[in-house]
């Protein structure tokens, strides 16, 4: 660019990106998850899905699970700059592919339709542990878990069985085996 | 039953704990029960500023000189965020402050009541670390926990939001404690394998080069120390970025003076063509690495920096090595010595060429302008005070723009901790309050800030504060009536489009100085700018200096619109004699 009218370096070239679960343990402490978020907005990192709960009582320990995608090297900033936040304990990283983890996400399908529909519904999704959690003669509430994409297709696929309302949590994630991170 | 005191009581405890002696502030409705303890604690004095980003720089100017935190205190509201630019320029430079703010009493926070605002929301991205006060009882332990976040790891500013009601109630105090670790966080993750690969680099490098930054200046004067004695035991070049100036001598023959978007043609063309670059304490800054693509090609590349975020974030490095400046030099020089005894003999050959290539760099003279009889040239202007005021022990703040480039390029620091610039946010009207941040910390000392009239016009007000406490800072004024790095850029990069960058009107500076009660010289000719420096140097009051200098004048060497660092545009003298390539020129 001959007449580049900034004095700014042009951004180097784009590395490919890849989609990671980043897993913080955090102090429960009011304004910890807003300094979390913050930092991904305001160095401009994704957030595709986001799941937090306190998860040690005692300790006041949060677990915040957060799905994005970046380059290489914008995941291993986020990570870095997570662990010098104040609150943060430990951050693990790992890779959507990685067969090693389990991920899940819940979602709850709200129906209305005749019987012959809900049936039907509840047929569609048996590979994906449902429970019926509520249940009228022209109605039903349906929860689900299993993986992002999978609860993605089941939404479109549903709205013939008179699909209405989604709602649906972020990913959590879990290492198989007895490891536990460190 | 230990005694029970007033959250503000707790506050000055804290602060006497902490060894502070000075803060700077501005009362207000929020923090009036502090100031009403003021008076009880001797051991800190209190210095009122006219503005709070004032008090923000003023604790900038103190911490950077001095190596020690910075402390403001300012009210709630109004006071907390006109404190926010001061913030952010001290997270961008590594600055040590802690920022005691008043809030609203708890009961009224969320209401919208008078001078609310949600301070820990607004600085949340512009400090380390904040706290809201919400239990009186906690304090003592945030107060500490706030220094203990400033001043370990890359410091930083932090905040503490204290509401009305905490700084009434009572509790006990708790003194400090050293903490073990913040959650985990160690800041020394080196190992000794880490500095033997350093020195197996540095042994077979050939064309090698040191790039030190600001953190060798935040680890304290010893690490200064010890980077002299690294560089002259390797015999290597060294250069600097802007907020490294002083870790190494300036006027030494191993130091190529600055390097990056203003840095000079050797410092810029050895980081291109270097086969060995060790970054010491910086931060690979875009105004550093221009073309990041292009960014020293062919070079291996170390980074010792204490912040792992900062390593591999713009530029991929080989080697990196976490930890404290002073203790990875400690080391590296233990080994050294140990394991290359005759190491700058038997090197000597081995980087000659090398260095005699950087003296054909070098003798392009890339820091020269064309003089006049006529009028002052900035350079010139700089070059005078600098030999004016070498034998003294003087401190520089500056604003932001060509004198600052110009006061970076011409005045030669010896000494760390003399020279605080806001170089990360680049803030318009950092200088004055900072030099009286400095003078409050130096009494004794001359303290200079190179200005420019558009900076200095913004925070002008503290002249007034310096004459309260008769701090006789120097406000050494390049006045050419345009904002001129603005100007340049115009020139430059928008066809000479000079777009609201010129100040139609300026106030009368001599008379100025005169309405603030300091004293005002001004300077209008080469011949007598001497006289007038010296006159001004004889004054032991606050001055302001309006130095008159050429309008037109541009700063040079620079490095164009995202050209790498070998592609240098060089000043008028050099454009004259075609030395540099046609293409480089219509790249502008």
């Amino acid at each position: 660019m001959a007449n580049s009218r900034s004095a700014y370096s042009f951004a180097g070239k784009k590395q490919k990106s890849d989609t990671h679960i980043i897993v913080v343990w955090v102090d429960n402490e009011a304004g910890v998850l807003a300094r979390v978020v913050g930092l991904f907005s305001g160095r401009g990192y994704n957030i595709e899905s986001l799941a937090v709960a306190e998860v040690d009582h005692k300790q006041n320990i949060s677990r915040i699970t957060i799905v994005t995608t970046g380059t290489p090297q914008v995941v291993d900033q986020i990570k870095l700059q997570l662990k010098k936040l104040v609150p943060v304990h430990k951050v693990a990283d790992f890779k959507r592919e990685d067969k090693n983890v389990i991920f899940k996400e819940m979602a709850l399908f709200k129906f209305v339709a005749n019987n012959n529909k809900l049936n039907k519904a509840f047929e569609a999704c048996k590979n994906f542990n449902p429970v019926i959690l509520d249940k009228t003669n022209k109605s039903n509430v349906i929860q689900i878990t299993a993986l992002r994409r999978e609860i993605d297709s089941m939404s479109k696929n549903l709205k013939k069985f008179g699909l209405v309302s989604v709602s649906r949590t972020g990913a959590v994630a879990m290492t198989r085996g007895s490891e536990i991170f460190k | 039953m230990s005694k029970l005191y007033s959250g503000a009581e707790i506050v000055f405890k804290c602060l006497k704990d902490q060894n502070v002696s000075h803060i700077f502030g501005y009362p207000g409705g929020a923090v009036l029960p502090i100031y009403d303890e003021l008076k009880k604690f001797n051991s800190v004095k209190h210095i009122l500023v006219r503005h709070e980003q004032g008090a923000g720089h003023a604790a900038e100017g103190y911490a950077r000189s001095t190596g020690k935190p910075g402390v403001l205190l300012v009210t709630s509201g109004p006071g907390a965020t006109n404190a926010v630019t001061a913030l952010t320029d001290a997270y961008m430079d590594s600055v040590p402050l802690v920022c005691i703010t008043g809030q609203v009493p708890t009961h009224l926070i969320g209401t919208d009541a008078f001078q609310e605002c949600d301070t820990t929301g607004i600085t949340r991205p512009c400090t380390k670390h904040n706290w809201l006060v919400k239990d009186v009882k906690d304090l003592a332990e945030i107060m500490h926990k706030a220094f203990e976040v400033a001043t370990t790891g890359r410091p930083g500013p932090v905040l503490v939001d204290i509401p009305k009601d905490i700084q009434f109630q009572k509790a006990k105090y708790k003194s400090y404690k050293k903490a073990k670790k913040l959650n985990g966080k160690s800041h020394d993750n080196f190992s000794q394998k880490n500095i033997d690969d350093l020195i197996e680099l540095i042994s077979k490098a050939k064309r090698p080069i040191f790039y030190t930054g600001g953190g060798v200046i935040n680890s304290g004067t010893k690490a200064s120390d010890l980077l002299r004695e690294l560089v002259y035991a390797t015999g290597f070049p060294i250069t600097s970025t802007l907020q490294g100036l002083g870790c190494f001598p300036a006027d030494d023959n191993q130091f190529l003076g600055m390097l990056g978007m203003h840095g000079t043609y050797e410092a810029n063309n050895a980081m291109y063509g270097c086969d060995l670059m060790i970054n010491v304490g910086a931060r690979f800054d875009d105004r550093i690495t221009g073309k990041i693509d292009e960014f020293s090609p062919k070079s291996k590349k170390v980074h010792i920096d204490i912040d792992p975020s900062s390593i591999n974030k713009n530029v991929k490095v080989d080697l990196a090595i976490v930890g404290d400046i002073k203790s990875v030099l400690t080391t590296t020089l233990k080994t050294f010595k140990k394991s290359k005894k005759n190491f700058s003999k038997s090197n000597k050959h081995q980087i000659s060429n090398w260095w005699e290539q950087i003296q054909k760099w070098r003798s392009k003279r890339s820091l020269d302008y064309i003089g006049s009889e006529q009028t002052i040239k900035p350079q010139y202007a700089i070059e005078r005070l600098y030999e004016l005021t070498k034998d003294k022990d003087t401190y520089i703040t500056t604003e932001v723009g060509q004198h600052q480039m110009w006061a970076a390029q011409h005045y030669k620091f010896n000494k760390p901790n003399r020279w605080m610039t806001s170089g990360g946010l680049g803030t318009m009207g950092y200088g004055l309050p900072a030099a009286v941040g400095v003078q409050i910390a130096h009494p004794k000392k001359l303290v200079i800030d190179i200005a420019g009239e558009a900076s200095v016009l913004m925070t002008m007000q503290e002249m007034s504060t310096a004459v309260q406490y008769n701090l006789p800072i120097k406000i050494f004024i390049l006045n050419n009536e345009y904002m001129g790095m603005v100007r340049q850029w115009q020139e430059l990069l928008h066809d000479k489009n000079y777009s609201e960058s010129y100040t139609a009107a300026l106030p009368d500076f001599v008379k100025m100085a005169e309405a603030y009660g300091c004293v005002g010289i001004r300077a209008k000719t080469p011949e007598e700018l001497d006289d007038k420096i010296i006159e001004m140097l004889n004054t032991n009051r606050p001055v302001i200096f309006d130095c008159l200098v050429d309008k037109q004048e541009n700063c040079f060497p620079m490095i164009p619109s995202g050209k790498p660092h070998n592609q240098m545009l060089l000043g008028p003298k050099d454009q004259k004699e075609k030395k540099i390539s046609g293409k480089g020129r219509t790249l502008v």
